[in-house]
């Protein structure tokens, strides 16, 4: 599996899987898309880039523990759902916040928080389980 | 007269040991055993606080404060003031400042000694929030508090297999009993409407003329007699004596364990009084009241000693307050006022003998008393008190409770005659306990004996000192806590007259006097007595100790064959249970009613629709005449692709994308594990089992087609989707409907289930990482279980 063309552009392809994830991520509010399948598609890259260059480097540019990741996705997106009690608002009701920067409208909100922990807990868990599966036969 | 309203002070006060778990081992960092100065503060200040009720309660008045916690539940935090639960509250936190001193110095240099204070805090709020309970839910979460608490205190010393088995004892025990009180509360919740325990002692009647009086009856004393170690749960209070000797002295004499009684005393008006209650409760009481004094006179450990008497006393107070006669309640009043004074100084009398001498075996001990005089002091006036002998409170309440039993026309002389016993063999182990270890010959002691720093002997002195103060001042103590507190018992005003001696020659005083000789007779006979107890309890040869754990080795048993008779370990036979029971589920309706989908008629399709198709089909054919198990994964994978082109042809491209995205990741992680575990690359199924896996895959095959079939054919319910439309864009901002019911509309779903995918993620690699387990086939078959998790998880 280890070809030499393959092990050339599974840098570039993850680099762009991992770009395309987060377009995804962030279009998904009005568009195809959204955290889970972004996560997906990151998880793939990661997976992609384990086979081609072996899982310790995978390890060492995501620096983190992918369960760590995914572990701190959940708690994210748990804590998106608390910024309702300062307004005295039932837990999870979407907060918005919309302005202009450079003549483009910006909204960020709870719901965007939340679905950024839902593509953190679906890249780490899925990931590690992806490169804990390659780590034998590399190393 | 209702309660009146009153600021949130009280509220803070019961939050207060709370705030002061956080702060003390910081404190404790710093200040060394010293921090126990200004950590005693809090409890001290409490106390100031609640002597402020002691006045307007002994006039009759009552008081609540409430702050709301869970309104669309009526679950509220909220406080009952009245003269039962001043009381309590005011030996909780008069005895925990005591106890938190002596904590500072019986663990000096400690290196725990930080998380002791903050267990012991958490303790004290949990015990405050209970005793002041009004809320019943909040009541019960301050019950179980105490129960943890108890646990964490008991099991302190964690190295030790003796103190977290006696921890797990003691949970297990009143945790059981906090289940039935749970049931009990919300019984009583329901069959009455109302949850503030002050709206209930309004009208007494409320829950006996529910119906449900003996269950409600029945699930109560489940509770207070596990958390008071009533016969037969008697066994875990004594091993609870593996904590460390605060803990013994505060939580399992003077405070936690009265937690049964309290909730007894509380719930007098509204359950005593009758026919059960006369019974049930004066039979175990007077039990425990026997069996926990013979047990106590058979150990030679002074905190063992002092153990079962404790379970005696709470037997003494059980079976008084089962009588529901009023001055036999006045003096369970008195004797639960007196024996947490005596009982507490006594304890910490134990853990300084202890600390000081290196033993607490009391043949071990003697002549101890020019070495510590200050101690032996204490000791002695705290025994005194314990004996029942005059000028101590321990007498008064005898006397008045002897006054009660004797009067009561229930089985008024077989209750007497209980407490005449018990009280005589108290009186031996208070002997034992204040004089074996001081008088005699000097003892060579494993440490050199002296007397222990202030912190240890200031609780002691201050208890037993207290003991007798309350009974100089008879008069007042009667007023200002007796007569409250039997006012809360009884559920109407009532006046008490106590007076420090006897007024006149009646039988309250020949019973004392009967109890102070035969106890004075058996202290000469102890050490017979002692090995009389022992032969018998030999004899016997079974305790409920010993039932406990046979109890838990049966449960885990059961659960273990249990376990192994569902969980085969095998793949295989999972997968076909699951097949089976699916297709079970979704034909056997459609059978009985008869009422399969009828045939639609044939849309008319496009030619590459049907190329889809036909892709999708032959990506099925070739994982079944596939050679290896590899090749199957992959074309199941074209079929899988075949379906996510055809959500994309028919507008769901949410849907597509994802189903894309999971074929992928199955397909290279199902790889990964045929190559990870080393599995056979060829399936080598006979043919009867490959024949029988078909046709029940083609059973629940068939069932899953029909049943989409019929839904297809209802009428659409459009409700949900309108909906949706709707309101995507206009209040939640966004054009992706799919996205937005994940992240918003159901976002709460959404939680549990990314909760889920976490989970599985931790369990697969945990699994993943299991690589010394011989058995290949066991651990890949449990892979592939957690497998199939992730992709129904998905």
């Amino acid at each position: 599996m280890r070809t030499i063309i393959f092990r050339t552009i599974a840098p570039f392809l993850t680099a762009l899987m991992i770009l395309f994830s987060v377009f995804v991520l962030l279009r998904g509010h009005n568009d195809p898309g959204g955290g889970f399948i972004g996560g997906l598609i990151a998880a793939s890259a990661l997976a992609i880039f384990g086979i081609a260059c072996g899982v310790a480097s995978v390890r060492r540019a995501i620096y983190f523990h992918p369960m760590g990741v995914s572990g701190f996705g959940l708690f994210l997106a748990a804590l998106a759902g608390i910024l309702s009690f300062f307004k005295s608002q039932a837990y999870m009701t979407s907060q918005w916040l919309i302005f202009e920067l450079f003549d483009v409208e910006i909204a960020l909100s709870t719901p965007m928080v939340f679905d950024i922990g839902v593509y953190l807990v679906v890249v780490g868990a899925i990931g590690s389980i992806a490169l804990a599966l390659e780590e034998r036969e590399n190393d | 007269m209702t309660p009146a309203a009153i600021d949130d002070t009280t509220l803070l006060a019961v939050l207060a040991p709370f705030a002061a778990a956080v702060v003390a081992p910081v404190l404790t960092r710093w200040f060394k055993h010293n921090a126990a100065w200004p950590l005693a503060l809090v409890p001290a200040l409490i106390f100031l606080h609640f002597t402020g009720f002691i006045g307007p309660v002994s006039h009759g008045e009552t008081f609540v404060a409430s702050k709301a916690w869970a309104p669309s539940f009526g679950v509220n935090f909220s406080v009952y003031v009245d003269g039962l639960s001043t009381l309590f509250a005011l030996l909780i936190s008069g005895i925990g400042t005591f106890i938190i001193l002596y904590s500072g110095g019986y663990l000096k240099d400690h290196a725990q000694q930080g998380r002791f204070f903050s267990f012991m805090f958490l303790f004290m709020g949990s015990m405050l929030g209970l005793v002041l309970g009004n809320n019943l839910i909040s009541l019960f979460i301050f019950w179980e508090l105490t129960s943890i608490t108890s646990f964490l205190l008991i099991g302190f010393d964690n190295l030790r297999a003796a103190s977290r088995r006696a921890a797990l004892q003691a949970l297990l025990v009143t945790g059981g009993g906090g289940l039935a009180l749970l049931a009990a509360f919300i019984l009583i919740i329901s069959a009455t409407g109302e949850i503030e325990m002050s709206a209930l002692l309004g009208s007494p009647d409320i829950i006996k003329d529910t119906g449900l009086y003996l269950p409600i009856f029945l699930l109560v004393l489940g509770g207070a007699f596990t958390k008071s170690a009533q016969f037969p749960f008697h066994f875990w209070l004594p091993n609870a004596m593996e904590a460390p000797t605060p803990v013994s002295a505060y939580l399992h004499s003077a405070t936690m364990v009265k937690a049964g009684v309290y909730l007894l005393m509380r719930m007098h008006p509204l359950l005593g009084d009758t026919v059960l209650w006369t019974t049930i409760l004066p039979l175990f009481g007077g039990l425990t009241l026997l069996v926990g004094t013979l047990l106590a006179v058979r150990q030679t450990d002074l905190k063992l000693m002092l153990a079962y008497t404790t379970v005696a006393s709470l037997g003494l107070l059980v079976m008084l307050t089962g009588t529901s006669h009023e001055k036999a309640l006045e003096g369970a009043v008195l004797y639960l006022l007196a024996h947490s004074l005596f009982k507490g100084g006594l304890f910490m009398v134990a853990g300084t003998i202890d600390h000081e001498a290196g033993t607490r075996d009391v043949t071990r001990l003697g002549g101890l008393r020019s070495a510590m005089p200050i101690t032996f002091a204490a000791a002695c006036l705290a025994a005194l008190s314990m004996a029942g002998l005059p000028p101590f409170i321990g007498f008064i309440a005898k006397e008045v409770l002897y006054y009660g039993t004797w009067n009561w026309p229930g089985a008024g002389l077989a209750v007497t005659l209980t407490a005449v016993a018990g009280n005589a063999l108290m009186l031996v182990i208070a002997a034992a306990v204040a004089l074996k270890p001081f008088m005699g010959p000097k003892v060579e002691t494993p440490k050199h004996a002296h007397e222990g720093p202030v912190l240890l002997y200031a609780g002691p002195v201050v208890l037993s000192l207290t003991g007798l103060v309350l009974a100089l001042m008879a008069h007042t103590t009667g007023e200002l806590f007796v007569g409250p507190t039997l006012s809360s018992l009884t559920g109407e005003a009532t006046h008490v007259e106590l007076h420090l001696l006897p007024t006149s020659f009646n039988a309250p005083l020949i019973l004392s006097l009967i109890t102070i000789g035969l106890g004075i007779v058996l202290f000469t006979q102890l050490d017979r007595l002692r090995a009389l107890m022992g032969a018998v309890l030999a004899a016997i040869g079974w305790g409920p100790d010993r039932g406990f754990d046979q109890f838990v080795a049966g449960i885990v048993g059961f659960s273990g064959r249990f376990t192994r008779l569902v969980q085969t370990g095998n793949m295989r036979t999972y997968m076909i249970v699951i097949f089976v029971f699916t297709a079970i589920a979704v034909l056997l309706p459609g059978y009985l009613t008869g009422g399969f989908p009828a045939m639609p008629d044939m849309p008319v399709y496009r030619f590459y629709e049907w190329g889809i198709f036909f892709i999708a089909a032959l990506g099925l054919v070739a994982v079944l005449i596939a050679k290896t198990r590899l090749t199957a994964i992959v074309s199941l994978g074209i079929q899988g692709f075949a379906v996510a082109l055809i959500f994309m042809m028919f507008g769901a491209p949410d849907l597509s994308f994802t189903q894309f995205m999971v074929e992928t990741l199955s397909v290279v992680i199902l790889a990964l594990v045929m190559t990870r575990l080393n599995l056979m690359p060829n399936d080598h199924r006979p043919l009867p089992v490959a024949l029988l896996t078909g046709a029940v895959a083609c059973a629940a095959g068939l069932g899953m087609t029909l049943t989409l079939l019929a839904i297809t054919q209802q009428p659409f319910d459009t409700r949900l989707s309108d909906f949706f439309a709707q309101y995507s864009r206009a209040i939640a901002h966004g054009r992706n409907i799919v996205n937005v019911i994940i992240v918003d509309f159901r976002g709460f779903d959404t939680l549990g289930e990314i909760a889920v995918v976490v989970l599985a993620g931790l369990c697969v690699l945990a699994l993943i990482r299991v690589r010394t387990k011989p058995d290949k086939t066991a651990e890949a078959s449990t892979v592939n279980a957690r497998q199939a998790q992730v992709s129904e998880a998905r």
